[in-house]
């Protein structure tokens, strides 16, 4: 059984009991525990169940490679599925449920799954699924996706908060072991800024599980004089629990800080994502251990040699009574010395290599332990846990020499430098075949922008093994990361290290070498996804032969996991079935996060209240005080209408309309584009910009115009006011203000920089209130409003009074027909001045509108808007706007694009207003049927509506439509579509529904 | 005209403040102007250096003095800020100093919104880095330092006035959104440490 220890666990209190619940069965850890070694304490070996097969399985190692111990942890709206029980810190209260299994992870009834495992082979899904086609998407996709699946996903909202966090340094350090730690103090010390990440909670990496002296004090006492020198320097800064996540173009990382993850006190943010920019990047992140590829590998109980004794080590836990280490290298007998330091027993163990191992071997069998050269693990003996191994000759084709009970197998098939990071940014690998692992190529380095590497592996993770190795290496690194940096620093002398020495493995990639299909279909790659030797053989032997093919084909090292543990194995056994050499068939490409991060850490603070900018106007707290209805215009919250008690939004739409037509209503139009354009050559400026003349503009004037892109399409319309000589206000649309902006100094600097002129954005510096009907002018006049007449402000000029005491400019502009003066406000006198006029108004009926109303009122005046009329393949002349597209000027923009044949050809669809003929209101956006059908057997079009409304002001709907001809069709009747019905048919009319002669709003 | 007229303008928030591990506060009104044009034409820097009393700033840089600032926008913009009760003074003085018709000037005075964050400055800085691509550093962002930036979705930008305060400027539309950002950025509870 697996069970605390009398004594030992360098990273545990054992004087801090910590209460937890797994599978709602409460247990006992300590402070230090992660989750894995409080459940191995509480002899809960068995952890999960398999993807596919649902086979029982129990933790294999003791950090983030973890394939198997994943666990849904918390609950509510703390609830996170997939979560490594080896990276999670246990705290008081900790919740955590097993996955992948029903009705219970005792007893799973997916388990079949396993005992059909001949039925799934290799590409099953691909082979089965099929036929018939239709069957797909409505019987298997559900019934897989049912049966699949890792951990549940959280049924409530996150309940937690993230946060982002930018920083700068010169020397990152990726990786706070001894490697990573001196680096970074050979970089500290040269005066470069250096920033270190540490994933786990602890300093110091495998180090002190690994022993060894370093300057005469053992390893751990080494690390923490490190971490002590660091923590003094100012210009260093340390941070656990902070993975470096990815390593991006021009020096970016990123770091993923678990804040809150290994407390019970969730109130602060729970994850911090570090955007990093660093000059240079060390990444020591160490190495994997890897599994061997016997038959029952995956049995809970079978784990990683390195895990057994971190187990033992850092927290004082026994993953079993009694182990066999099976392994193909001299470190993997470090376990076998854990173990029995702690007083457990060590049945044996199995050196794969003929001749057996080096010094430690030695050691080994000095201290009693029985050590079997040449031979392997034929079979793990167990159902939910082992019971034993059968042992046999590593050369032969795996017949049982003898049964050897134990309940903990410690397997060892070599180290794979983690070069993921390397890797991430185009760094290249090459194979060390002494060492039978991929290697850093430092020739072949992550670039920046210069050209120049910026990321450089240290340690282990540059696959120096033995401990003298590593510190001489990251020393280097260090030294040479900080020069790069531009930072020279003396090199510090290396302290003196005494560590035993190792003789080479022999790669080991299927144990035995001669292993039966049998023995092959029970020999696991990769555990998370239940690829077995057999099925990379069976690929192989398919004709997958690209390492990418065979990966997709498998799903090897496509779980959660990324393959940390199978990958090597797996392309090994590819390179192996297609007689090719391992650096032939090359790996799989590494990809950031290096392990999964949280949603929300990438979201950040880009959820809830701040997922989106919402830009509100001076007056979005009086609109919200007023019943409105918000309607969204780009980021803007636009009034939609203001609907009283009782009313629905369509009777209030009304209600506005008929408000403007025969009172006065109040338009908030602050949102519309201001953009002052200012200098000697603002007239021949804006005579570009627009397709009508605004150069002839008087000061005092306004003028409307439109403006086209390029190729003579329609993009933007407003007034353009003359302010004096040098200086005009173009308003734009709300849409248009920024992208206007931009498109104006786009040509300023790009194209015509030698005109004189300066744009201003000044949007946001003034509120617009539209004062709209015919009492307007009374309205004004109430609240002191002096020469508003038409003589002293006729329509289309301007003028800047006092209105209400506050400093206005009146734009004399009309987008309803109606009597109209737009007043400019500053932005923070615009609430004043709207509740003034309310105020004053109260008299003459006064309400305020909104967007619905304004745009019914324009289109029972024919008014076009940017975005219903237009859709970026619209011209003016479309619309029947000649009359603003000059033919006097040499150029405009948009001028030439207008010429080509298609855009002046007579078959354009143009504008015209269409009525149905029992008054209803047409379907927006439906189309004009034609006679015929097209080469696709689809109905004929001649045009299409592009706004439609009910006029109260008329009594009926009205429309707008693009129509083929249309200008010469007055009066002919044409077929609308309906959805869901048959046709209807609609007159062809003026688009001008109102006021066709403009009386009543030049008064 | 006169903006001073009428009733005395309001701010976006109304002077909202979060008093977090740092102090977020929305600045009082205060009179800012752009101004274009050749930033070393004499007329453009007696225009800013006159009215605000400091010398031209550098590229990055802010010559600050109280409320008195004139900040580096970009190789043809200084950001020119004073006083509001110096507003209606500054327009004319604009007016008649830069006669130039290409140096022109523009009233932004309520297209802003204008925070502080203030308190302990390695928080500070850290709270502004939060939200920010920008090195606030005390060494890469001493007192002084003027960077156009965004703050999260939005434009912003920043500038440290003196160990402890940095100030920050965004539109004003989307002044609640940077409130709402910088006080969650300033929660107690979400120390970095990052320039402890």
């Amino acid at each position: 059984m697996s069970s605390r220890l009398a004594k030992g666990g360098r990273l545990i209190d054992r004087g801090a009991m910590r209460d937890f619940t797994f599978n709602g069965k409460r247990m006992k850890g300590m402070e230090g525990d992660t989750l894995a070694s409080a459940l191995l304490a509480n002899d809960q070996v068995m952890m999960g169940r398999s993807f596919k097969y649902h086979r029982p399985r129990g933790v294999v190692a003791s950090g983030a490679e973890e394939p198997n111990a994943l666990m849904g942890i918390g609950t509510d709206g703390h609830f996170e599925p997939n979560q490594r029980a080896t990276t999670q810190e246990l705290f008081e209260g900790l919740t955590a449920e097993s996955q992948n299994h029903w009705p219970s992870l005792e007893f799973d009834v997916g388990a079949v799954n396993a005992k059909l495992s001949r039925f799934f082979p290799a590409g099953f899904y691909y082979k089965t699924f099929l036929w018939p086609r239709s069957f797909w998407e409505k019987v298997y996709e559900p019934i897989v996706r049912q049966a699949a699946g890792l951990g549940r996903a959280p049924k409530d909202r996150d309940a937690d908060t993230y946060e982002h966090l930018y920083t700068f340094a010169d020397v990152l350090v990726i990786g706070g072991g001894v490697a990573g730690l001196t680096a970074a103090l050979e970089a500290g010390r040269a005066g470069a800024k250096v920033l270190v990440l540490e994933q786990t909670a602890h300093w110091g990496g495998r180090a002190p599980v690994d022993g060894g002296e370093i300057g005469g004090v053992s390893a751990e006492e080494h690390i923490a004089a490190l971490v002590t020198e660091l923590e003094g320097l100012p210009n260093v800064t340390l941070r656990l629990r902070c993975m470096g996540a990815g390593v991006y173009d021009h020096g970016y990382i990123l770091g993923y800080e678990r804040l809150t993850d290994h407390i019970a006190d969730k109130s602060g943010p729970r994850h911090r994502l570090w955007r990093i920019r660093a000059a240079q990047v060390i990444t020591a992140t160490g190495a994997i251990e890897r599994p061997l590829s016997f038959a029952g590998n995956d049995l809970p109980g079978v784990m990683l040699a390195s895990a057994v004794r971190d187990y033992v080590v850092n927290f004082g836990v026994a993953p079993g009574d009694r182990v066999a280490v099976v392994t193909n290298n001299d470190d993997a007998y470090r376990t076998a010395f854990a173990m029995k330091e702690a007083g457990l027993d060590v049945a044996v163990i199995l050196d794969a290599r003929e001749a057996g191992g080096g010094a430690l071997a030695i050691a080994a069998r000095e201290a009693g332990i029985r050590v079997e050269p040449g031979r392997a693990v034929a079979k793990v003996l167990g159902g939910k846990r082992v019971t034993g191994v059968e042992i046999c000759a590593q050369a032969g084709s795996g017949s049982t020499i003898e049964t050897i009970p134990c309940d903990v197998v410690a397997m060892s098939g070599g180290w794979s430098p983690v070069v993921h990071l390397w890797s991430h940014c185009g760094g290249k690998l090459y194979w060390d075949t002494e060492h039978a692992m991929f290697r850093p190529d430092p020739e072949k380095a992550p670039t920046s922008h210069d050209g120049r590497a910026f990321v450089r592996c240290a340690g282990t993770a540059n696959g120096e093994m033995l401990l003298s190795q590593v510190l001489k290496d990251a020393a280097a690194q260090g030294h040479a990361a900080a020069l790069a940096a531009g930072f020279e620093g003396t090199p510090s002398g290396l302290p003196e290290v005494s560590e035993v020495a190792e003789i080479p493995l022999a790669p080991v990639w299927i144990m035995p070498a001669g292993a039966s299909y049998d023995k092959r279909s029970k020999a696991w790659l990769d555990f998370q996804n239940d690829v077995k030797v057999s099925d990379i053989q069976l690929a192989a032997q398919e004709g997958y032969e690209s390492v990418e093919h065979a990966k997709r084909y498998t799903t090897l090292g496509m779980a959660t996991d990324q393959g940390k543990l199978s990958n090597i194995n797996g392309l090994a056994i590819l390179s192996d079935s297609l007689n090719e050499a391992i650096p032939q068939v090359g790996t799989t490409t590494f990809r950031p996060p290096y392990t999964p991060i949280s949603m929300g850490a990438i979201a950040g603070q880009g959820r809830g209240e701040t997922f989106q900018p919402l830009r509100r106007t001076p007056l979005h707290a009086w609109h919200e005080a007023h019943g409105v209805q918000w309607e969204p215009v780009g980021h803007w919250r636009r009034p939609y209408a203001f609907p009283q008690a009782g009313e629905s939004t369509h009777e209030a739409v009304n209600r506005e309309i008929t408000t403007v037509r025969e009172k006065v209503g109040l338009l908030d139009a602050s949102t519309l584009g201001k953009i002052v354009v200012k200098g000697p050559d603002a007239g021949r400026f804006l005579d570009m910009l627009y397709t009508n003349m605004m150069s002839t503009l008087k000061p005092g004037r306004c003028r409307y115009g439109l403006m086209c892109n390029e190729n003579g399409f329609l993009i933007d319309d407003g007034v353009v006011a003359r302010i004096d000589e040098n200086t005009f206000l173009c308003h734009t649309t709300t849409g248009g203000a920024d992208t206007i902006h931009a498109h104006m100094e786009e040509w300023l600097q790009t194209e015509w920089w030698d005109m004189q002129v300066h744009v201003f954005n000044v949007t946001e510096q003034y509120g617009q209130i539209g004062v709209v009907g015919p009492l307007a002018r009374q309205l004004l006049e109430l609240l002191g409003t002096a020469e508003i007449s038409k003589d002293e402000l006729p329509f289309l000029g301007w003028a800047d009074r006092l209105v209400g005491g506050i400093p206005c400019r009146l734009y004399r502009i009309s987008f309803s027909g109606e009597l109209s003066y737009e007043l400019r406000v500053p932005a923070g006198q615009t609430l004043a001045l709207w509740e003034a006029l309310m105020e004053a108004g109260k008299a003459l009926g006064v309400a305020p509108y909104g967007t619905e109303a304004l745009h019914v009122l324009r289109a029972e005046k024919g008014f076009i808007m940017i975005g219903d009329e237009t859709d970026g393949t619209v011209t003016p002349q479309d619309l029947n706007l000649h009359w603003a597209v000059s033919k006097k000027k040499e150029d405009f923009l948009g001028k030439r694009g207008q010429l080509r044949s298609h855009l002046s050809s007579p078959d354009r669809w143009k504008l015209v207003g269409l009525e149905t003929l029992d008054g209803m209101v047409l379907e927006d956006g439906a189309y004009i049927l034609d006679a015929g059908q097209n080469d696709r057997g689809q109905r004929n079009m001649q045009g299409r509506i592009t706004s439609s409304y009910y006029s109260p002001t008329l009594g009926r709907g009205i429309a707008m439509a693009l129509l083929k001809h249309g200008p010469d069709r007055m009066g002919e009747t044409v077929q609308v579509t309906k959805l869901g019905a048959e046709p209807v048919a609609a007159k062809v009319v003026d688009p001008v529904f109102y006021d066709k002669d403009g009386e009543k709003q030049d008064v | 005209m006169s903006d001073l007229t009428g009733p005395a303008p309001v701010t976006a928030l109304g002077g909202a403040a979060f008093e977090g591990y740092v102090r977020v506060a929305e600045e009082p009104q205060r009179a800012m102007f752009t101004l274009r044009g050749d930033l070393s034409a004499t007329a453009m820097k007696n225009a800013a250096t006159g009215l605000a009393g400091v010398d031209m700033p550098g590229q990055g840089q802010a010559a600050l003095n109280a409320e008195r600032m004139v900040a580096w926008m970009s190789p043809d913009e200084l950001l020119l800020t004073l006083p509001w009760a110096e507003h209606d003074k500054a327009c004319a003085q604009l007016d008649a100093t830069l006669g130039d018709p290409m140096l022109n000037w523009g009233d932004v005075s309520q297209a802003r919104a204008h925070f502080s964050l203030s308190g302990p400055d390695g928080a500070v800085r850290e709270v502004a880095a939060k939200l920010a691509p920008v090195d606030f550093s005390p060494a890469a962002f001493p007192q002084g330092s003027f960077r156009r930036s965004r703050m999260n979705q939005v434009a912003a930008a920043f500038w440290c006035p003196a160990p402890g305060r940095i100030e920050v400027i965004c539109f004003r539309s989307v002044a609640d959104y940077a409130f709402r950002l910088l006080s969650d950025a300033a929660r107690p509870g979400s120390e970095v440490g990052l320039y402890a």
